[in-house]
């Protein structure tokens, strides 16, 4: 009954019903002819299985309660022998991180239970070891602290006069890792490049957080601005005034070590984690909208080519749009934006950055925790799952790393993480806690360390409910379990908040006090476990100064290729995978549930052109909206990562003002990624970037807001010579942009809209050919990388914002890979009208570096169709609307280039000669064939 | 006009709650969202409403199946003041996941002697899609779609497929007239699989009424076209001129059929 009742639908499914290890389960489906092996794929014990859980919740309401379940993937294989099912299941079936692959019949033994934990005090003798013991302990611990942070803890429990215990060693490890305490780029770095040396105390404080200050300072000595910041680089996400009652916070996150080793579990938790970070801003903010940017290596990478332990290009990037697909559409939250980025050095370290925006109320912006408040876990149990995940995120990914790190794994429960957010957005409306955060890396262990830090704390590790037996006092508190969030909260109100928590089915549990103490005290069972002062943990690391160096690398001529027709070019790079449809990727996403979409992702006639950003009214009663871009190209930091920095803001910034965003109101965020910045020139390309970001946001008046790192991207492996290998990823900077609309009635989207308009092109096209498409497609390689030039940019945005707001722009696109031709190309199919052009009209600068010069027509030519500088819109405009059009644009270069008409063709010309001429139907065909799917 | 009473009903990862609610607020009615467990507490409470809607969303997860087991809840513990309110003359919604739900409630009638006569099941493709389709009602006893004739709709589903048991059971739906909407092409015509029919389902079914015309189950989301800014090509519309950013939405409709049902 509990079959037909709960787990068939008898309309498209039949059952059968035995024993664990009984003949018929095991038996192949009637229609399997040859004689088949039976292959069997279950999560691994302690691994969140949400099926599982929610079918034990139906059978209990069909009246039997307590029964246990688990979930498997059958698989019946026939033609293979033993040894290549094992093999080929392991690739292709399971992943060794999460799941186990049985091969023939299931056993009970093959489901064991958790056995219960005996507890035992641990201590770890620091006492006597040398530097290089201390290292070995560091690593074999999985702690991956550094030498003088092991000395540090060396000396302070030397002085203490006893040895760590085991917990006390791991709270150290936690807050100091890399992830938590992000001491590289706040650190100390000596930087020297072609201008000199300079000197950081602390290099982000100095670029990026500092560019921030002073805009505020400017705005609020500015009556007509006033400093519309609210919160920034502080609280889990960045804060800005959004209208009278209302904020806005933005954070990304990154999730790539965990993404590399199991990619669906890597990106679910990833996703899962930043809507943490909204949840735990402030008091609690709503997430209203979601995005997400992928760097892969590419898809059709062959199998025989990929490293021990690397996942087949094409494995990683389907489980992580699958992980990325069912936590957003179970929230409830529109993925809106994104980006896909291809480059062969992703092999070993694809990179998965997961973003959230939400919406809090002015009153709500700010939470402290008061003394004596309990701090109250509440949402998913702790589980094995998830040990060392912060500190695994600091070290190098290598061929072991799955073995090694499978328990930094984990797999979401989306629907644990909407119960939480529904109760806690209504607790705090009822005002019941003082302050919340989010169970990110270093579980409990970061969330009431940092809760606590200006206070002080004691813990009741046997407090924490658990999924199942046989966690230690340590697990328990470095844990991280998703779907948990902390919240202070006063006795008065804990009951209030219990009874809330219940209601909805949400376990919610005290299991600290902040006693103001300024230590940080963790007991179990009432024994003391650890003590350490707040101190020591928030500012007892020992500051290390880093070397950072960087070294121009010489500009080389570029030589374009010297056609008389470059229709192939444009269809090579409508077809190039960082360039083509992602809308395979698009249509798994729920892009519309709130109901808020403006612009959607996917627009044009048919819905299928490439959208510049994302317009998302948040509250439906107001007109409002919030616009989402970014801006992200490897390519440009192997010539320069200066300029990749600044051209990344710029696209960001142009991609939301092309939809009709304010660009006095553009906050940013960074998201660094990069490979071992323990060497100089690695962080010095790093360090660079970062000078960009402070310049660039300066002279754009566009805040950064919030942000966060990921280094350590590099994979080690052994060649099959023995050789140890390293793939270090490229230099990848992303830049979100969170715009703002006034009125969303006034967006504007990238398809032409009709027939009989003009064209425009506005900003200035140079030779940058550096870093382009079109020396992609064609193996070439030397040019200038596009750069910025902020005055004018911000003259050009500021400008074609008046144009939209007036209702002149029918049409606007950026013009980013591929250049112009790209741009008019997609504008063109996605509205289904015809263009005709002449690029020699397009606004050009002759004057430039050495490598800029045009040696011939045919690189004026070829940098008219497809060189990447930034700064430039293609815009189309009524007739009857030119002069007004034309008018806003007084100090920006522009020129009207070609007409739209009404029928299917493609042509651009140079000085009348045709040089580009193809049908939309096969433009388009060639930007959506590479990544369609079946 | 008077008010009526609408319970949006939410339970564990109901997630258009919000927008539904909004949704009947705009077309007049009173709503109020409420976790399924204060319902299941006291069953009551139901008196108090005159229209039901269960929205979209990934209720439990979706695990098993879409819409299991909530409606396993509602069938196994609510059947008889659910029937009850139905034949008191209420309205029953159920969009999306709610559609799910309310398959598996026993409130759409597509149940003979022999177990159930339609479902909800997978894509053809086995995917997730998000995209716009264009949908003929042939509104019949239905009163969510009085005078509705042809409408644009988001669907976002996974489980979306109509799937029959037999011949005999989609002649049996058919002929009483309770496939009261239908994919088509953008002209009116019949859809002719992917992507006008986005799911791959039975006759291009996309909204199954009951018996009575009270109780309305469809797979588009109508609370997703409230506002003309939400369609897709609304940019488009503005160029070619005449747009007025505060028309209707599609989708309106049904609420407002819901809201004057009860004028």
């Amino acid at each position: 009954s509990i079959a037909d009742g709960v787990l068939t639908d008898s309309v498209v499914e039949f059952r059968r019903v035995g024993k664990v290890d009984c003949d018929q389960l095991a038996a192949a489906p009637a229609r399997m002819t040859a004689a088949a092996a039976l292959v069997q794929v279950l999560p691994k014990v302690g691994v969140m299985d949400p099926t599982a859980q929610s079918a034990e919740q139906a059978i209990a309401d069909l009246g039997y309660a307590g029964t246990r379940v688990r979930t498997l993937r059958k698989y019946w294989i026939a033609g293979l022998d033993d040894s290549r099912l094992a093999e080929l299941g392991r690739k292709l079936l399971a992943n060794d991180a999460i799941e186990q692959l049985v091969v023939g019949p299931l056993g009970i033994e093959h489901l064991p239970s958790g056995a219960p934990y005996q507890f035992e005090l641990k201590h770890v003798t620091l006492t006597g070891l040398d530097d290089d013991a201390l290292m070995r302990l560091s690593k074999s611990q999985q702690l991956y602290l550094q030498l003088a942070e092991m000395q540090t803890i060396q000396r302070y429990f030397a002085e203490r006069g006893c040895e760590p215990t085991d917990i006390e060693l791991e709270t150290i490890a936690q807050t100091w890792s890399e992830h938590c305490s992000h001491k590289t780029l706040a650190g100390r770095i000596a930087y020297r490049d072609e201008n000199g040396e300079r000197r950081f105390e602390s290099m982000l404080k100095e670029t990026i957080f500092a560019a921030t200050k002073q805009l505020q300072a400017q705005w609020a000595s500015d009556p007509t601005r006033g400093d519309w910041c609210v919160s920034v680089f502080k609280d889990n996400a960045g804060i800005v005034r959004f209208d009278e009652t209302d904020n806005v916070c933005f954070k990304v996150e990154t999730h790539n070590h965990p993404s590399a080793l199991e990619p669906y579990g890597g990106a679910n938790t990833g996703l899962g984690g930043v809507i943490r970070d909204t949840l735990g801003t402030g008091l609690g903010a709503k997430p209203i909208a979601s995005t997400d940017v992928f760097c892969f290596a590419p898809p059709d990478t062959p199998d025989d080519s990929l490293p021990q332990g690397v996942l087949a290009p094409r494995r990683v990037m389907n489980g992580v749009v699958e992980g990325v697909r069912d936590y957003g559409n179970r929230m409830g939250i529109p993925t809106v934006n994104g980006a896909i980025c291809f480059d062969e050095r992703y092999l070993g370290n694809p990179l998965v950055f997961c973003g959230n925006v939400g919406l809090i109320p002015h009153e709500m912006s700010f939470g402290k925790p008061q003394p004596n408040d309990l701090a109250v876990a509440i949402g998913g149990r702790t589980g094995r799952d998830g040990i060392h995940g912060a500190t695994f995120s600091s070290a190098e990914l290598t061929h072991e790393s799955e073995s090694l790190s499978g328990g930094a794994v984990q797999i979401g429960n989306a629907v644990e993480e909407k119960k939480v957010a529904d109760v806690l957005l209504a607790a705090r409306d009822r005002g019941l806690f003082n302050a919340v955060t989010d169970c990110g890396a270093g579980g409990f262990s970061s969330a009431i360390g940092e809760m606590g830090e200006e206070i002080g704390a004691e813990v009741w590790l046997e407090k924490a409910p658990l999924k199942y037996d046989g966690l230690s006092y340590t697990e328990i508190w470095i844990s991280e379990a998703q779907e948990r969030m902390v919240v202070s909260v006063s006795e008065d109100t804990w009951e209030e908040l219990r009874r809330l928590c219940e209601s909805e089915g949400v376990e919610a549990t005290a299991i600290a006090r902040f006693t103001p103490t300024g230590h940080l005290k963790l007991t179990y069972h009432g024994e003391t476990v650890g003590e350490l002062p707040m101190s020591l943990l928030h500012n007892g690391r020992p500051p290390v100064v880093r070397e950072a160096t960087y070294t121009q690398p010489a500009v080389t001529p570029f030589e374009a290729p010297r056609r008389g027709d470059y229709t192939e070019d444009l269809h090579k790079i409508l077809g190039s995978l960082n360039v083509a449809s992602k809308e395979w990727v698009i249509r798994q996403y729920d892009h519309e549930v709130q109901s808020g979409s403006v612009v959607k992702p996917l627009v044009g006639i048919h819905s299928d052109g490439p959208g510049d950003a994302a317009i998302v009214r948040p509250k439906l009663s107001s007109r409002r909206g919030v616009v989402i871009g970014c801006g992200i190209n490897p390519r440009y930091g192997d010539l320069d990562t200066y300029h990749m920095a600044a051209s990344a803001i710029d696209e960001a910034m142009r991609n939301c003002v092309a939809v009709g965003a304010d660009p006095s109101r553009i906050a940013l965020l960074d998201n660094f990624c990069w490979g071992d910045c323990e060497k100089r020139e690695t962080l010095g390309s790093l360090v660079r970037a970062a000078l960009a970001c402070h310049d660039l946001a300066i002279a754009l008046e566009a805040p950064f807001v919030s942000g966060k790192d990921s280094l350590n991207n590099e994979f080690s492996y052994f060649d099959a010579a023995g050789v140890k290998q390293s793939i270090a990823i490229p230099p990848t900077l992303l830049i979100s942009a969170l715009g703002q609309i006034d009125d969303v009635a006034t967006a504007v989207t990238m398809d032409l809209k009709r027939a009989g308009s003009l064209l425009f092109v506005v900003g200035l096209t140079h030779n940058e050919m550096g870093g382009s498409h079109l020396a992609l497609v064609n193996d070439l390689t030397g040019g200038d990388v596009p750069k910025v030039d902020p005055a004018l940019s911000k003259r050009t945005f500021a400008a074609l914002h008046a144009a939209i707001k007036q209702g002149l722009v029918l049409a606007c696109h950026d013009a980013s890979e591929g250049g112009l031709a790209v741009a008019l190309a997609e504008m063109a199919f996605a509205g289904g009208i015809a263009v005709e052009a002449d690029v020699a009209a397009v606004p050009f600068r002759e004057s430039g570096s050495l490598a800029a010069e045009y040696s011939s027509d045919y690189d004026r030519m070829a940098a008219a169709l497809f060189s990447e500088s930034n700064t430039r819109f293609v815009c189309e405009i009524a007739e009857e609307d030119a002069e007004r059009f034309k008018a806003c644009f007084e100090s920006v270069p522009h020129a009207m280039i070609g007409r739209t008409f009404d029928e299917s063709g493609f042509r651009l010309k140079w000085n009348g000669v045709r040089v580009v001429e193809s049908g939309l139907a096969s433009l388009k065909e060639a930007w959506q064939a590479p990544l369609r799917m079946g | 006009m008077p008010s009526p009473r609408v319970l949006v009903l939410r339970s564990p990862g109901t997630n258009c709650d919000e927008e539904t609610a909004e949704a009947f607020r705009l077309a007049g009615a009173t709503t109020e969202r409420l976790h399924v467990n204060r319902v299941l507490e006291s069953p009551s409470l139901l008196d108090e409403y005159q229209a039901l809607c269960v929205p979209g969303g990934f209720s439990y997860g979706d695990d098993i199946s879409a819409g299991r087991v909530l409606g396993n809840q509602l069938r196994l513990k609510l059947s008889d003041p659910l029937k009850r309110f139905r034949d008191d003359g209420k309205l029953v919604l159920g969009v999306c996941n709610g559609f799910q739900v309310l398959v598996k409630t026993g409130l759409l009638d597509i149940e003979d002697s022999a177990g159930p006569l339609a479902t909800l099941t997978w894509n053809d493709h086995g995917r997730y899609e998000a995209r716009w389709v264009h949908l003929m009602a042939t509104p019949g006893e239905s009163v969510f779609l009085r005078g509705v004739e042809q409408l644009e709709l988001p669907i976002a589903h996974a489980e979306g497929k109509i799937a029959v048991r037999d011949d005999a059971a989609l002649d049996a739906l058919v002929s009483q007239g309770r496939v009261v909407l239908r994919y088509c092409t953008p002209d009116g015509g019949e859809a002719n699989g992917f992507p006008a029919n986005p799911n791959g389902a039975t006759a291009n079914a996309a909204g199954l009424t009951d018996a009575t015309g009270r109780v309305l189950g469809l797979m588009p989301h109508p609370e997703r076209f409230l506002f003309a800014t939400q369609h897709p090509q609304w940019t488009r519309k503005k160029a070619a001129g005449g747009f007025d950013p505060n028309s209707d939405g599609d989708g309106l409709a049904l609420f407002r059929n819901a809201v004057s049902y009860f004028g």
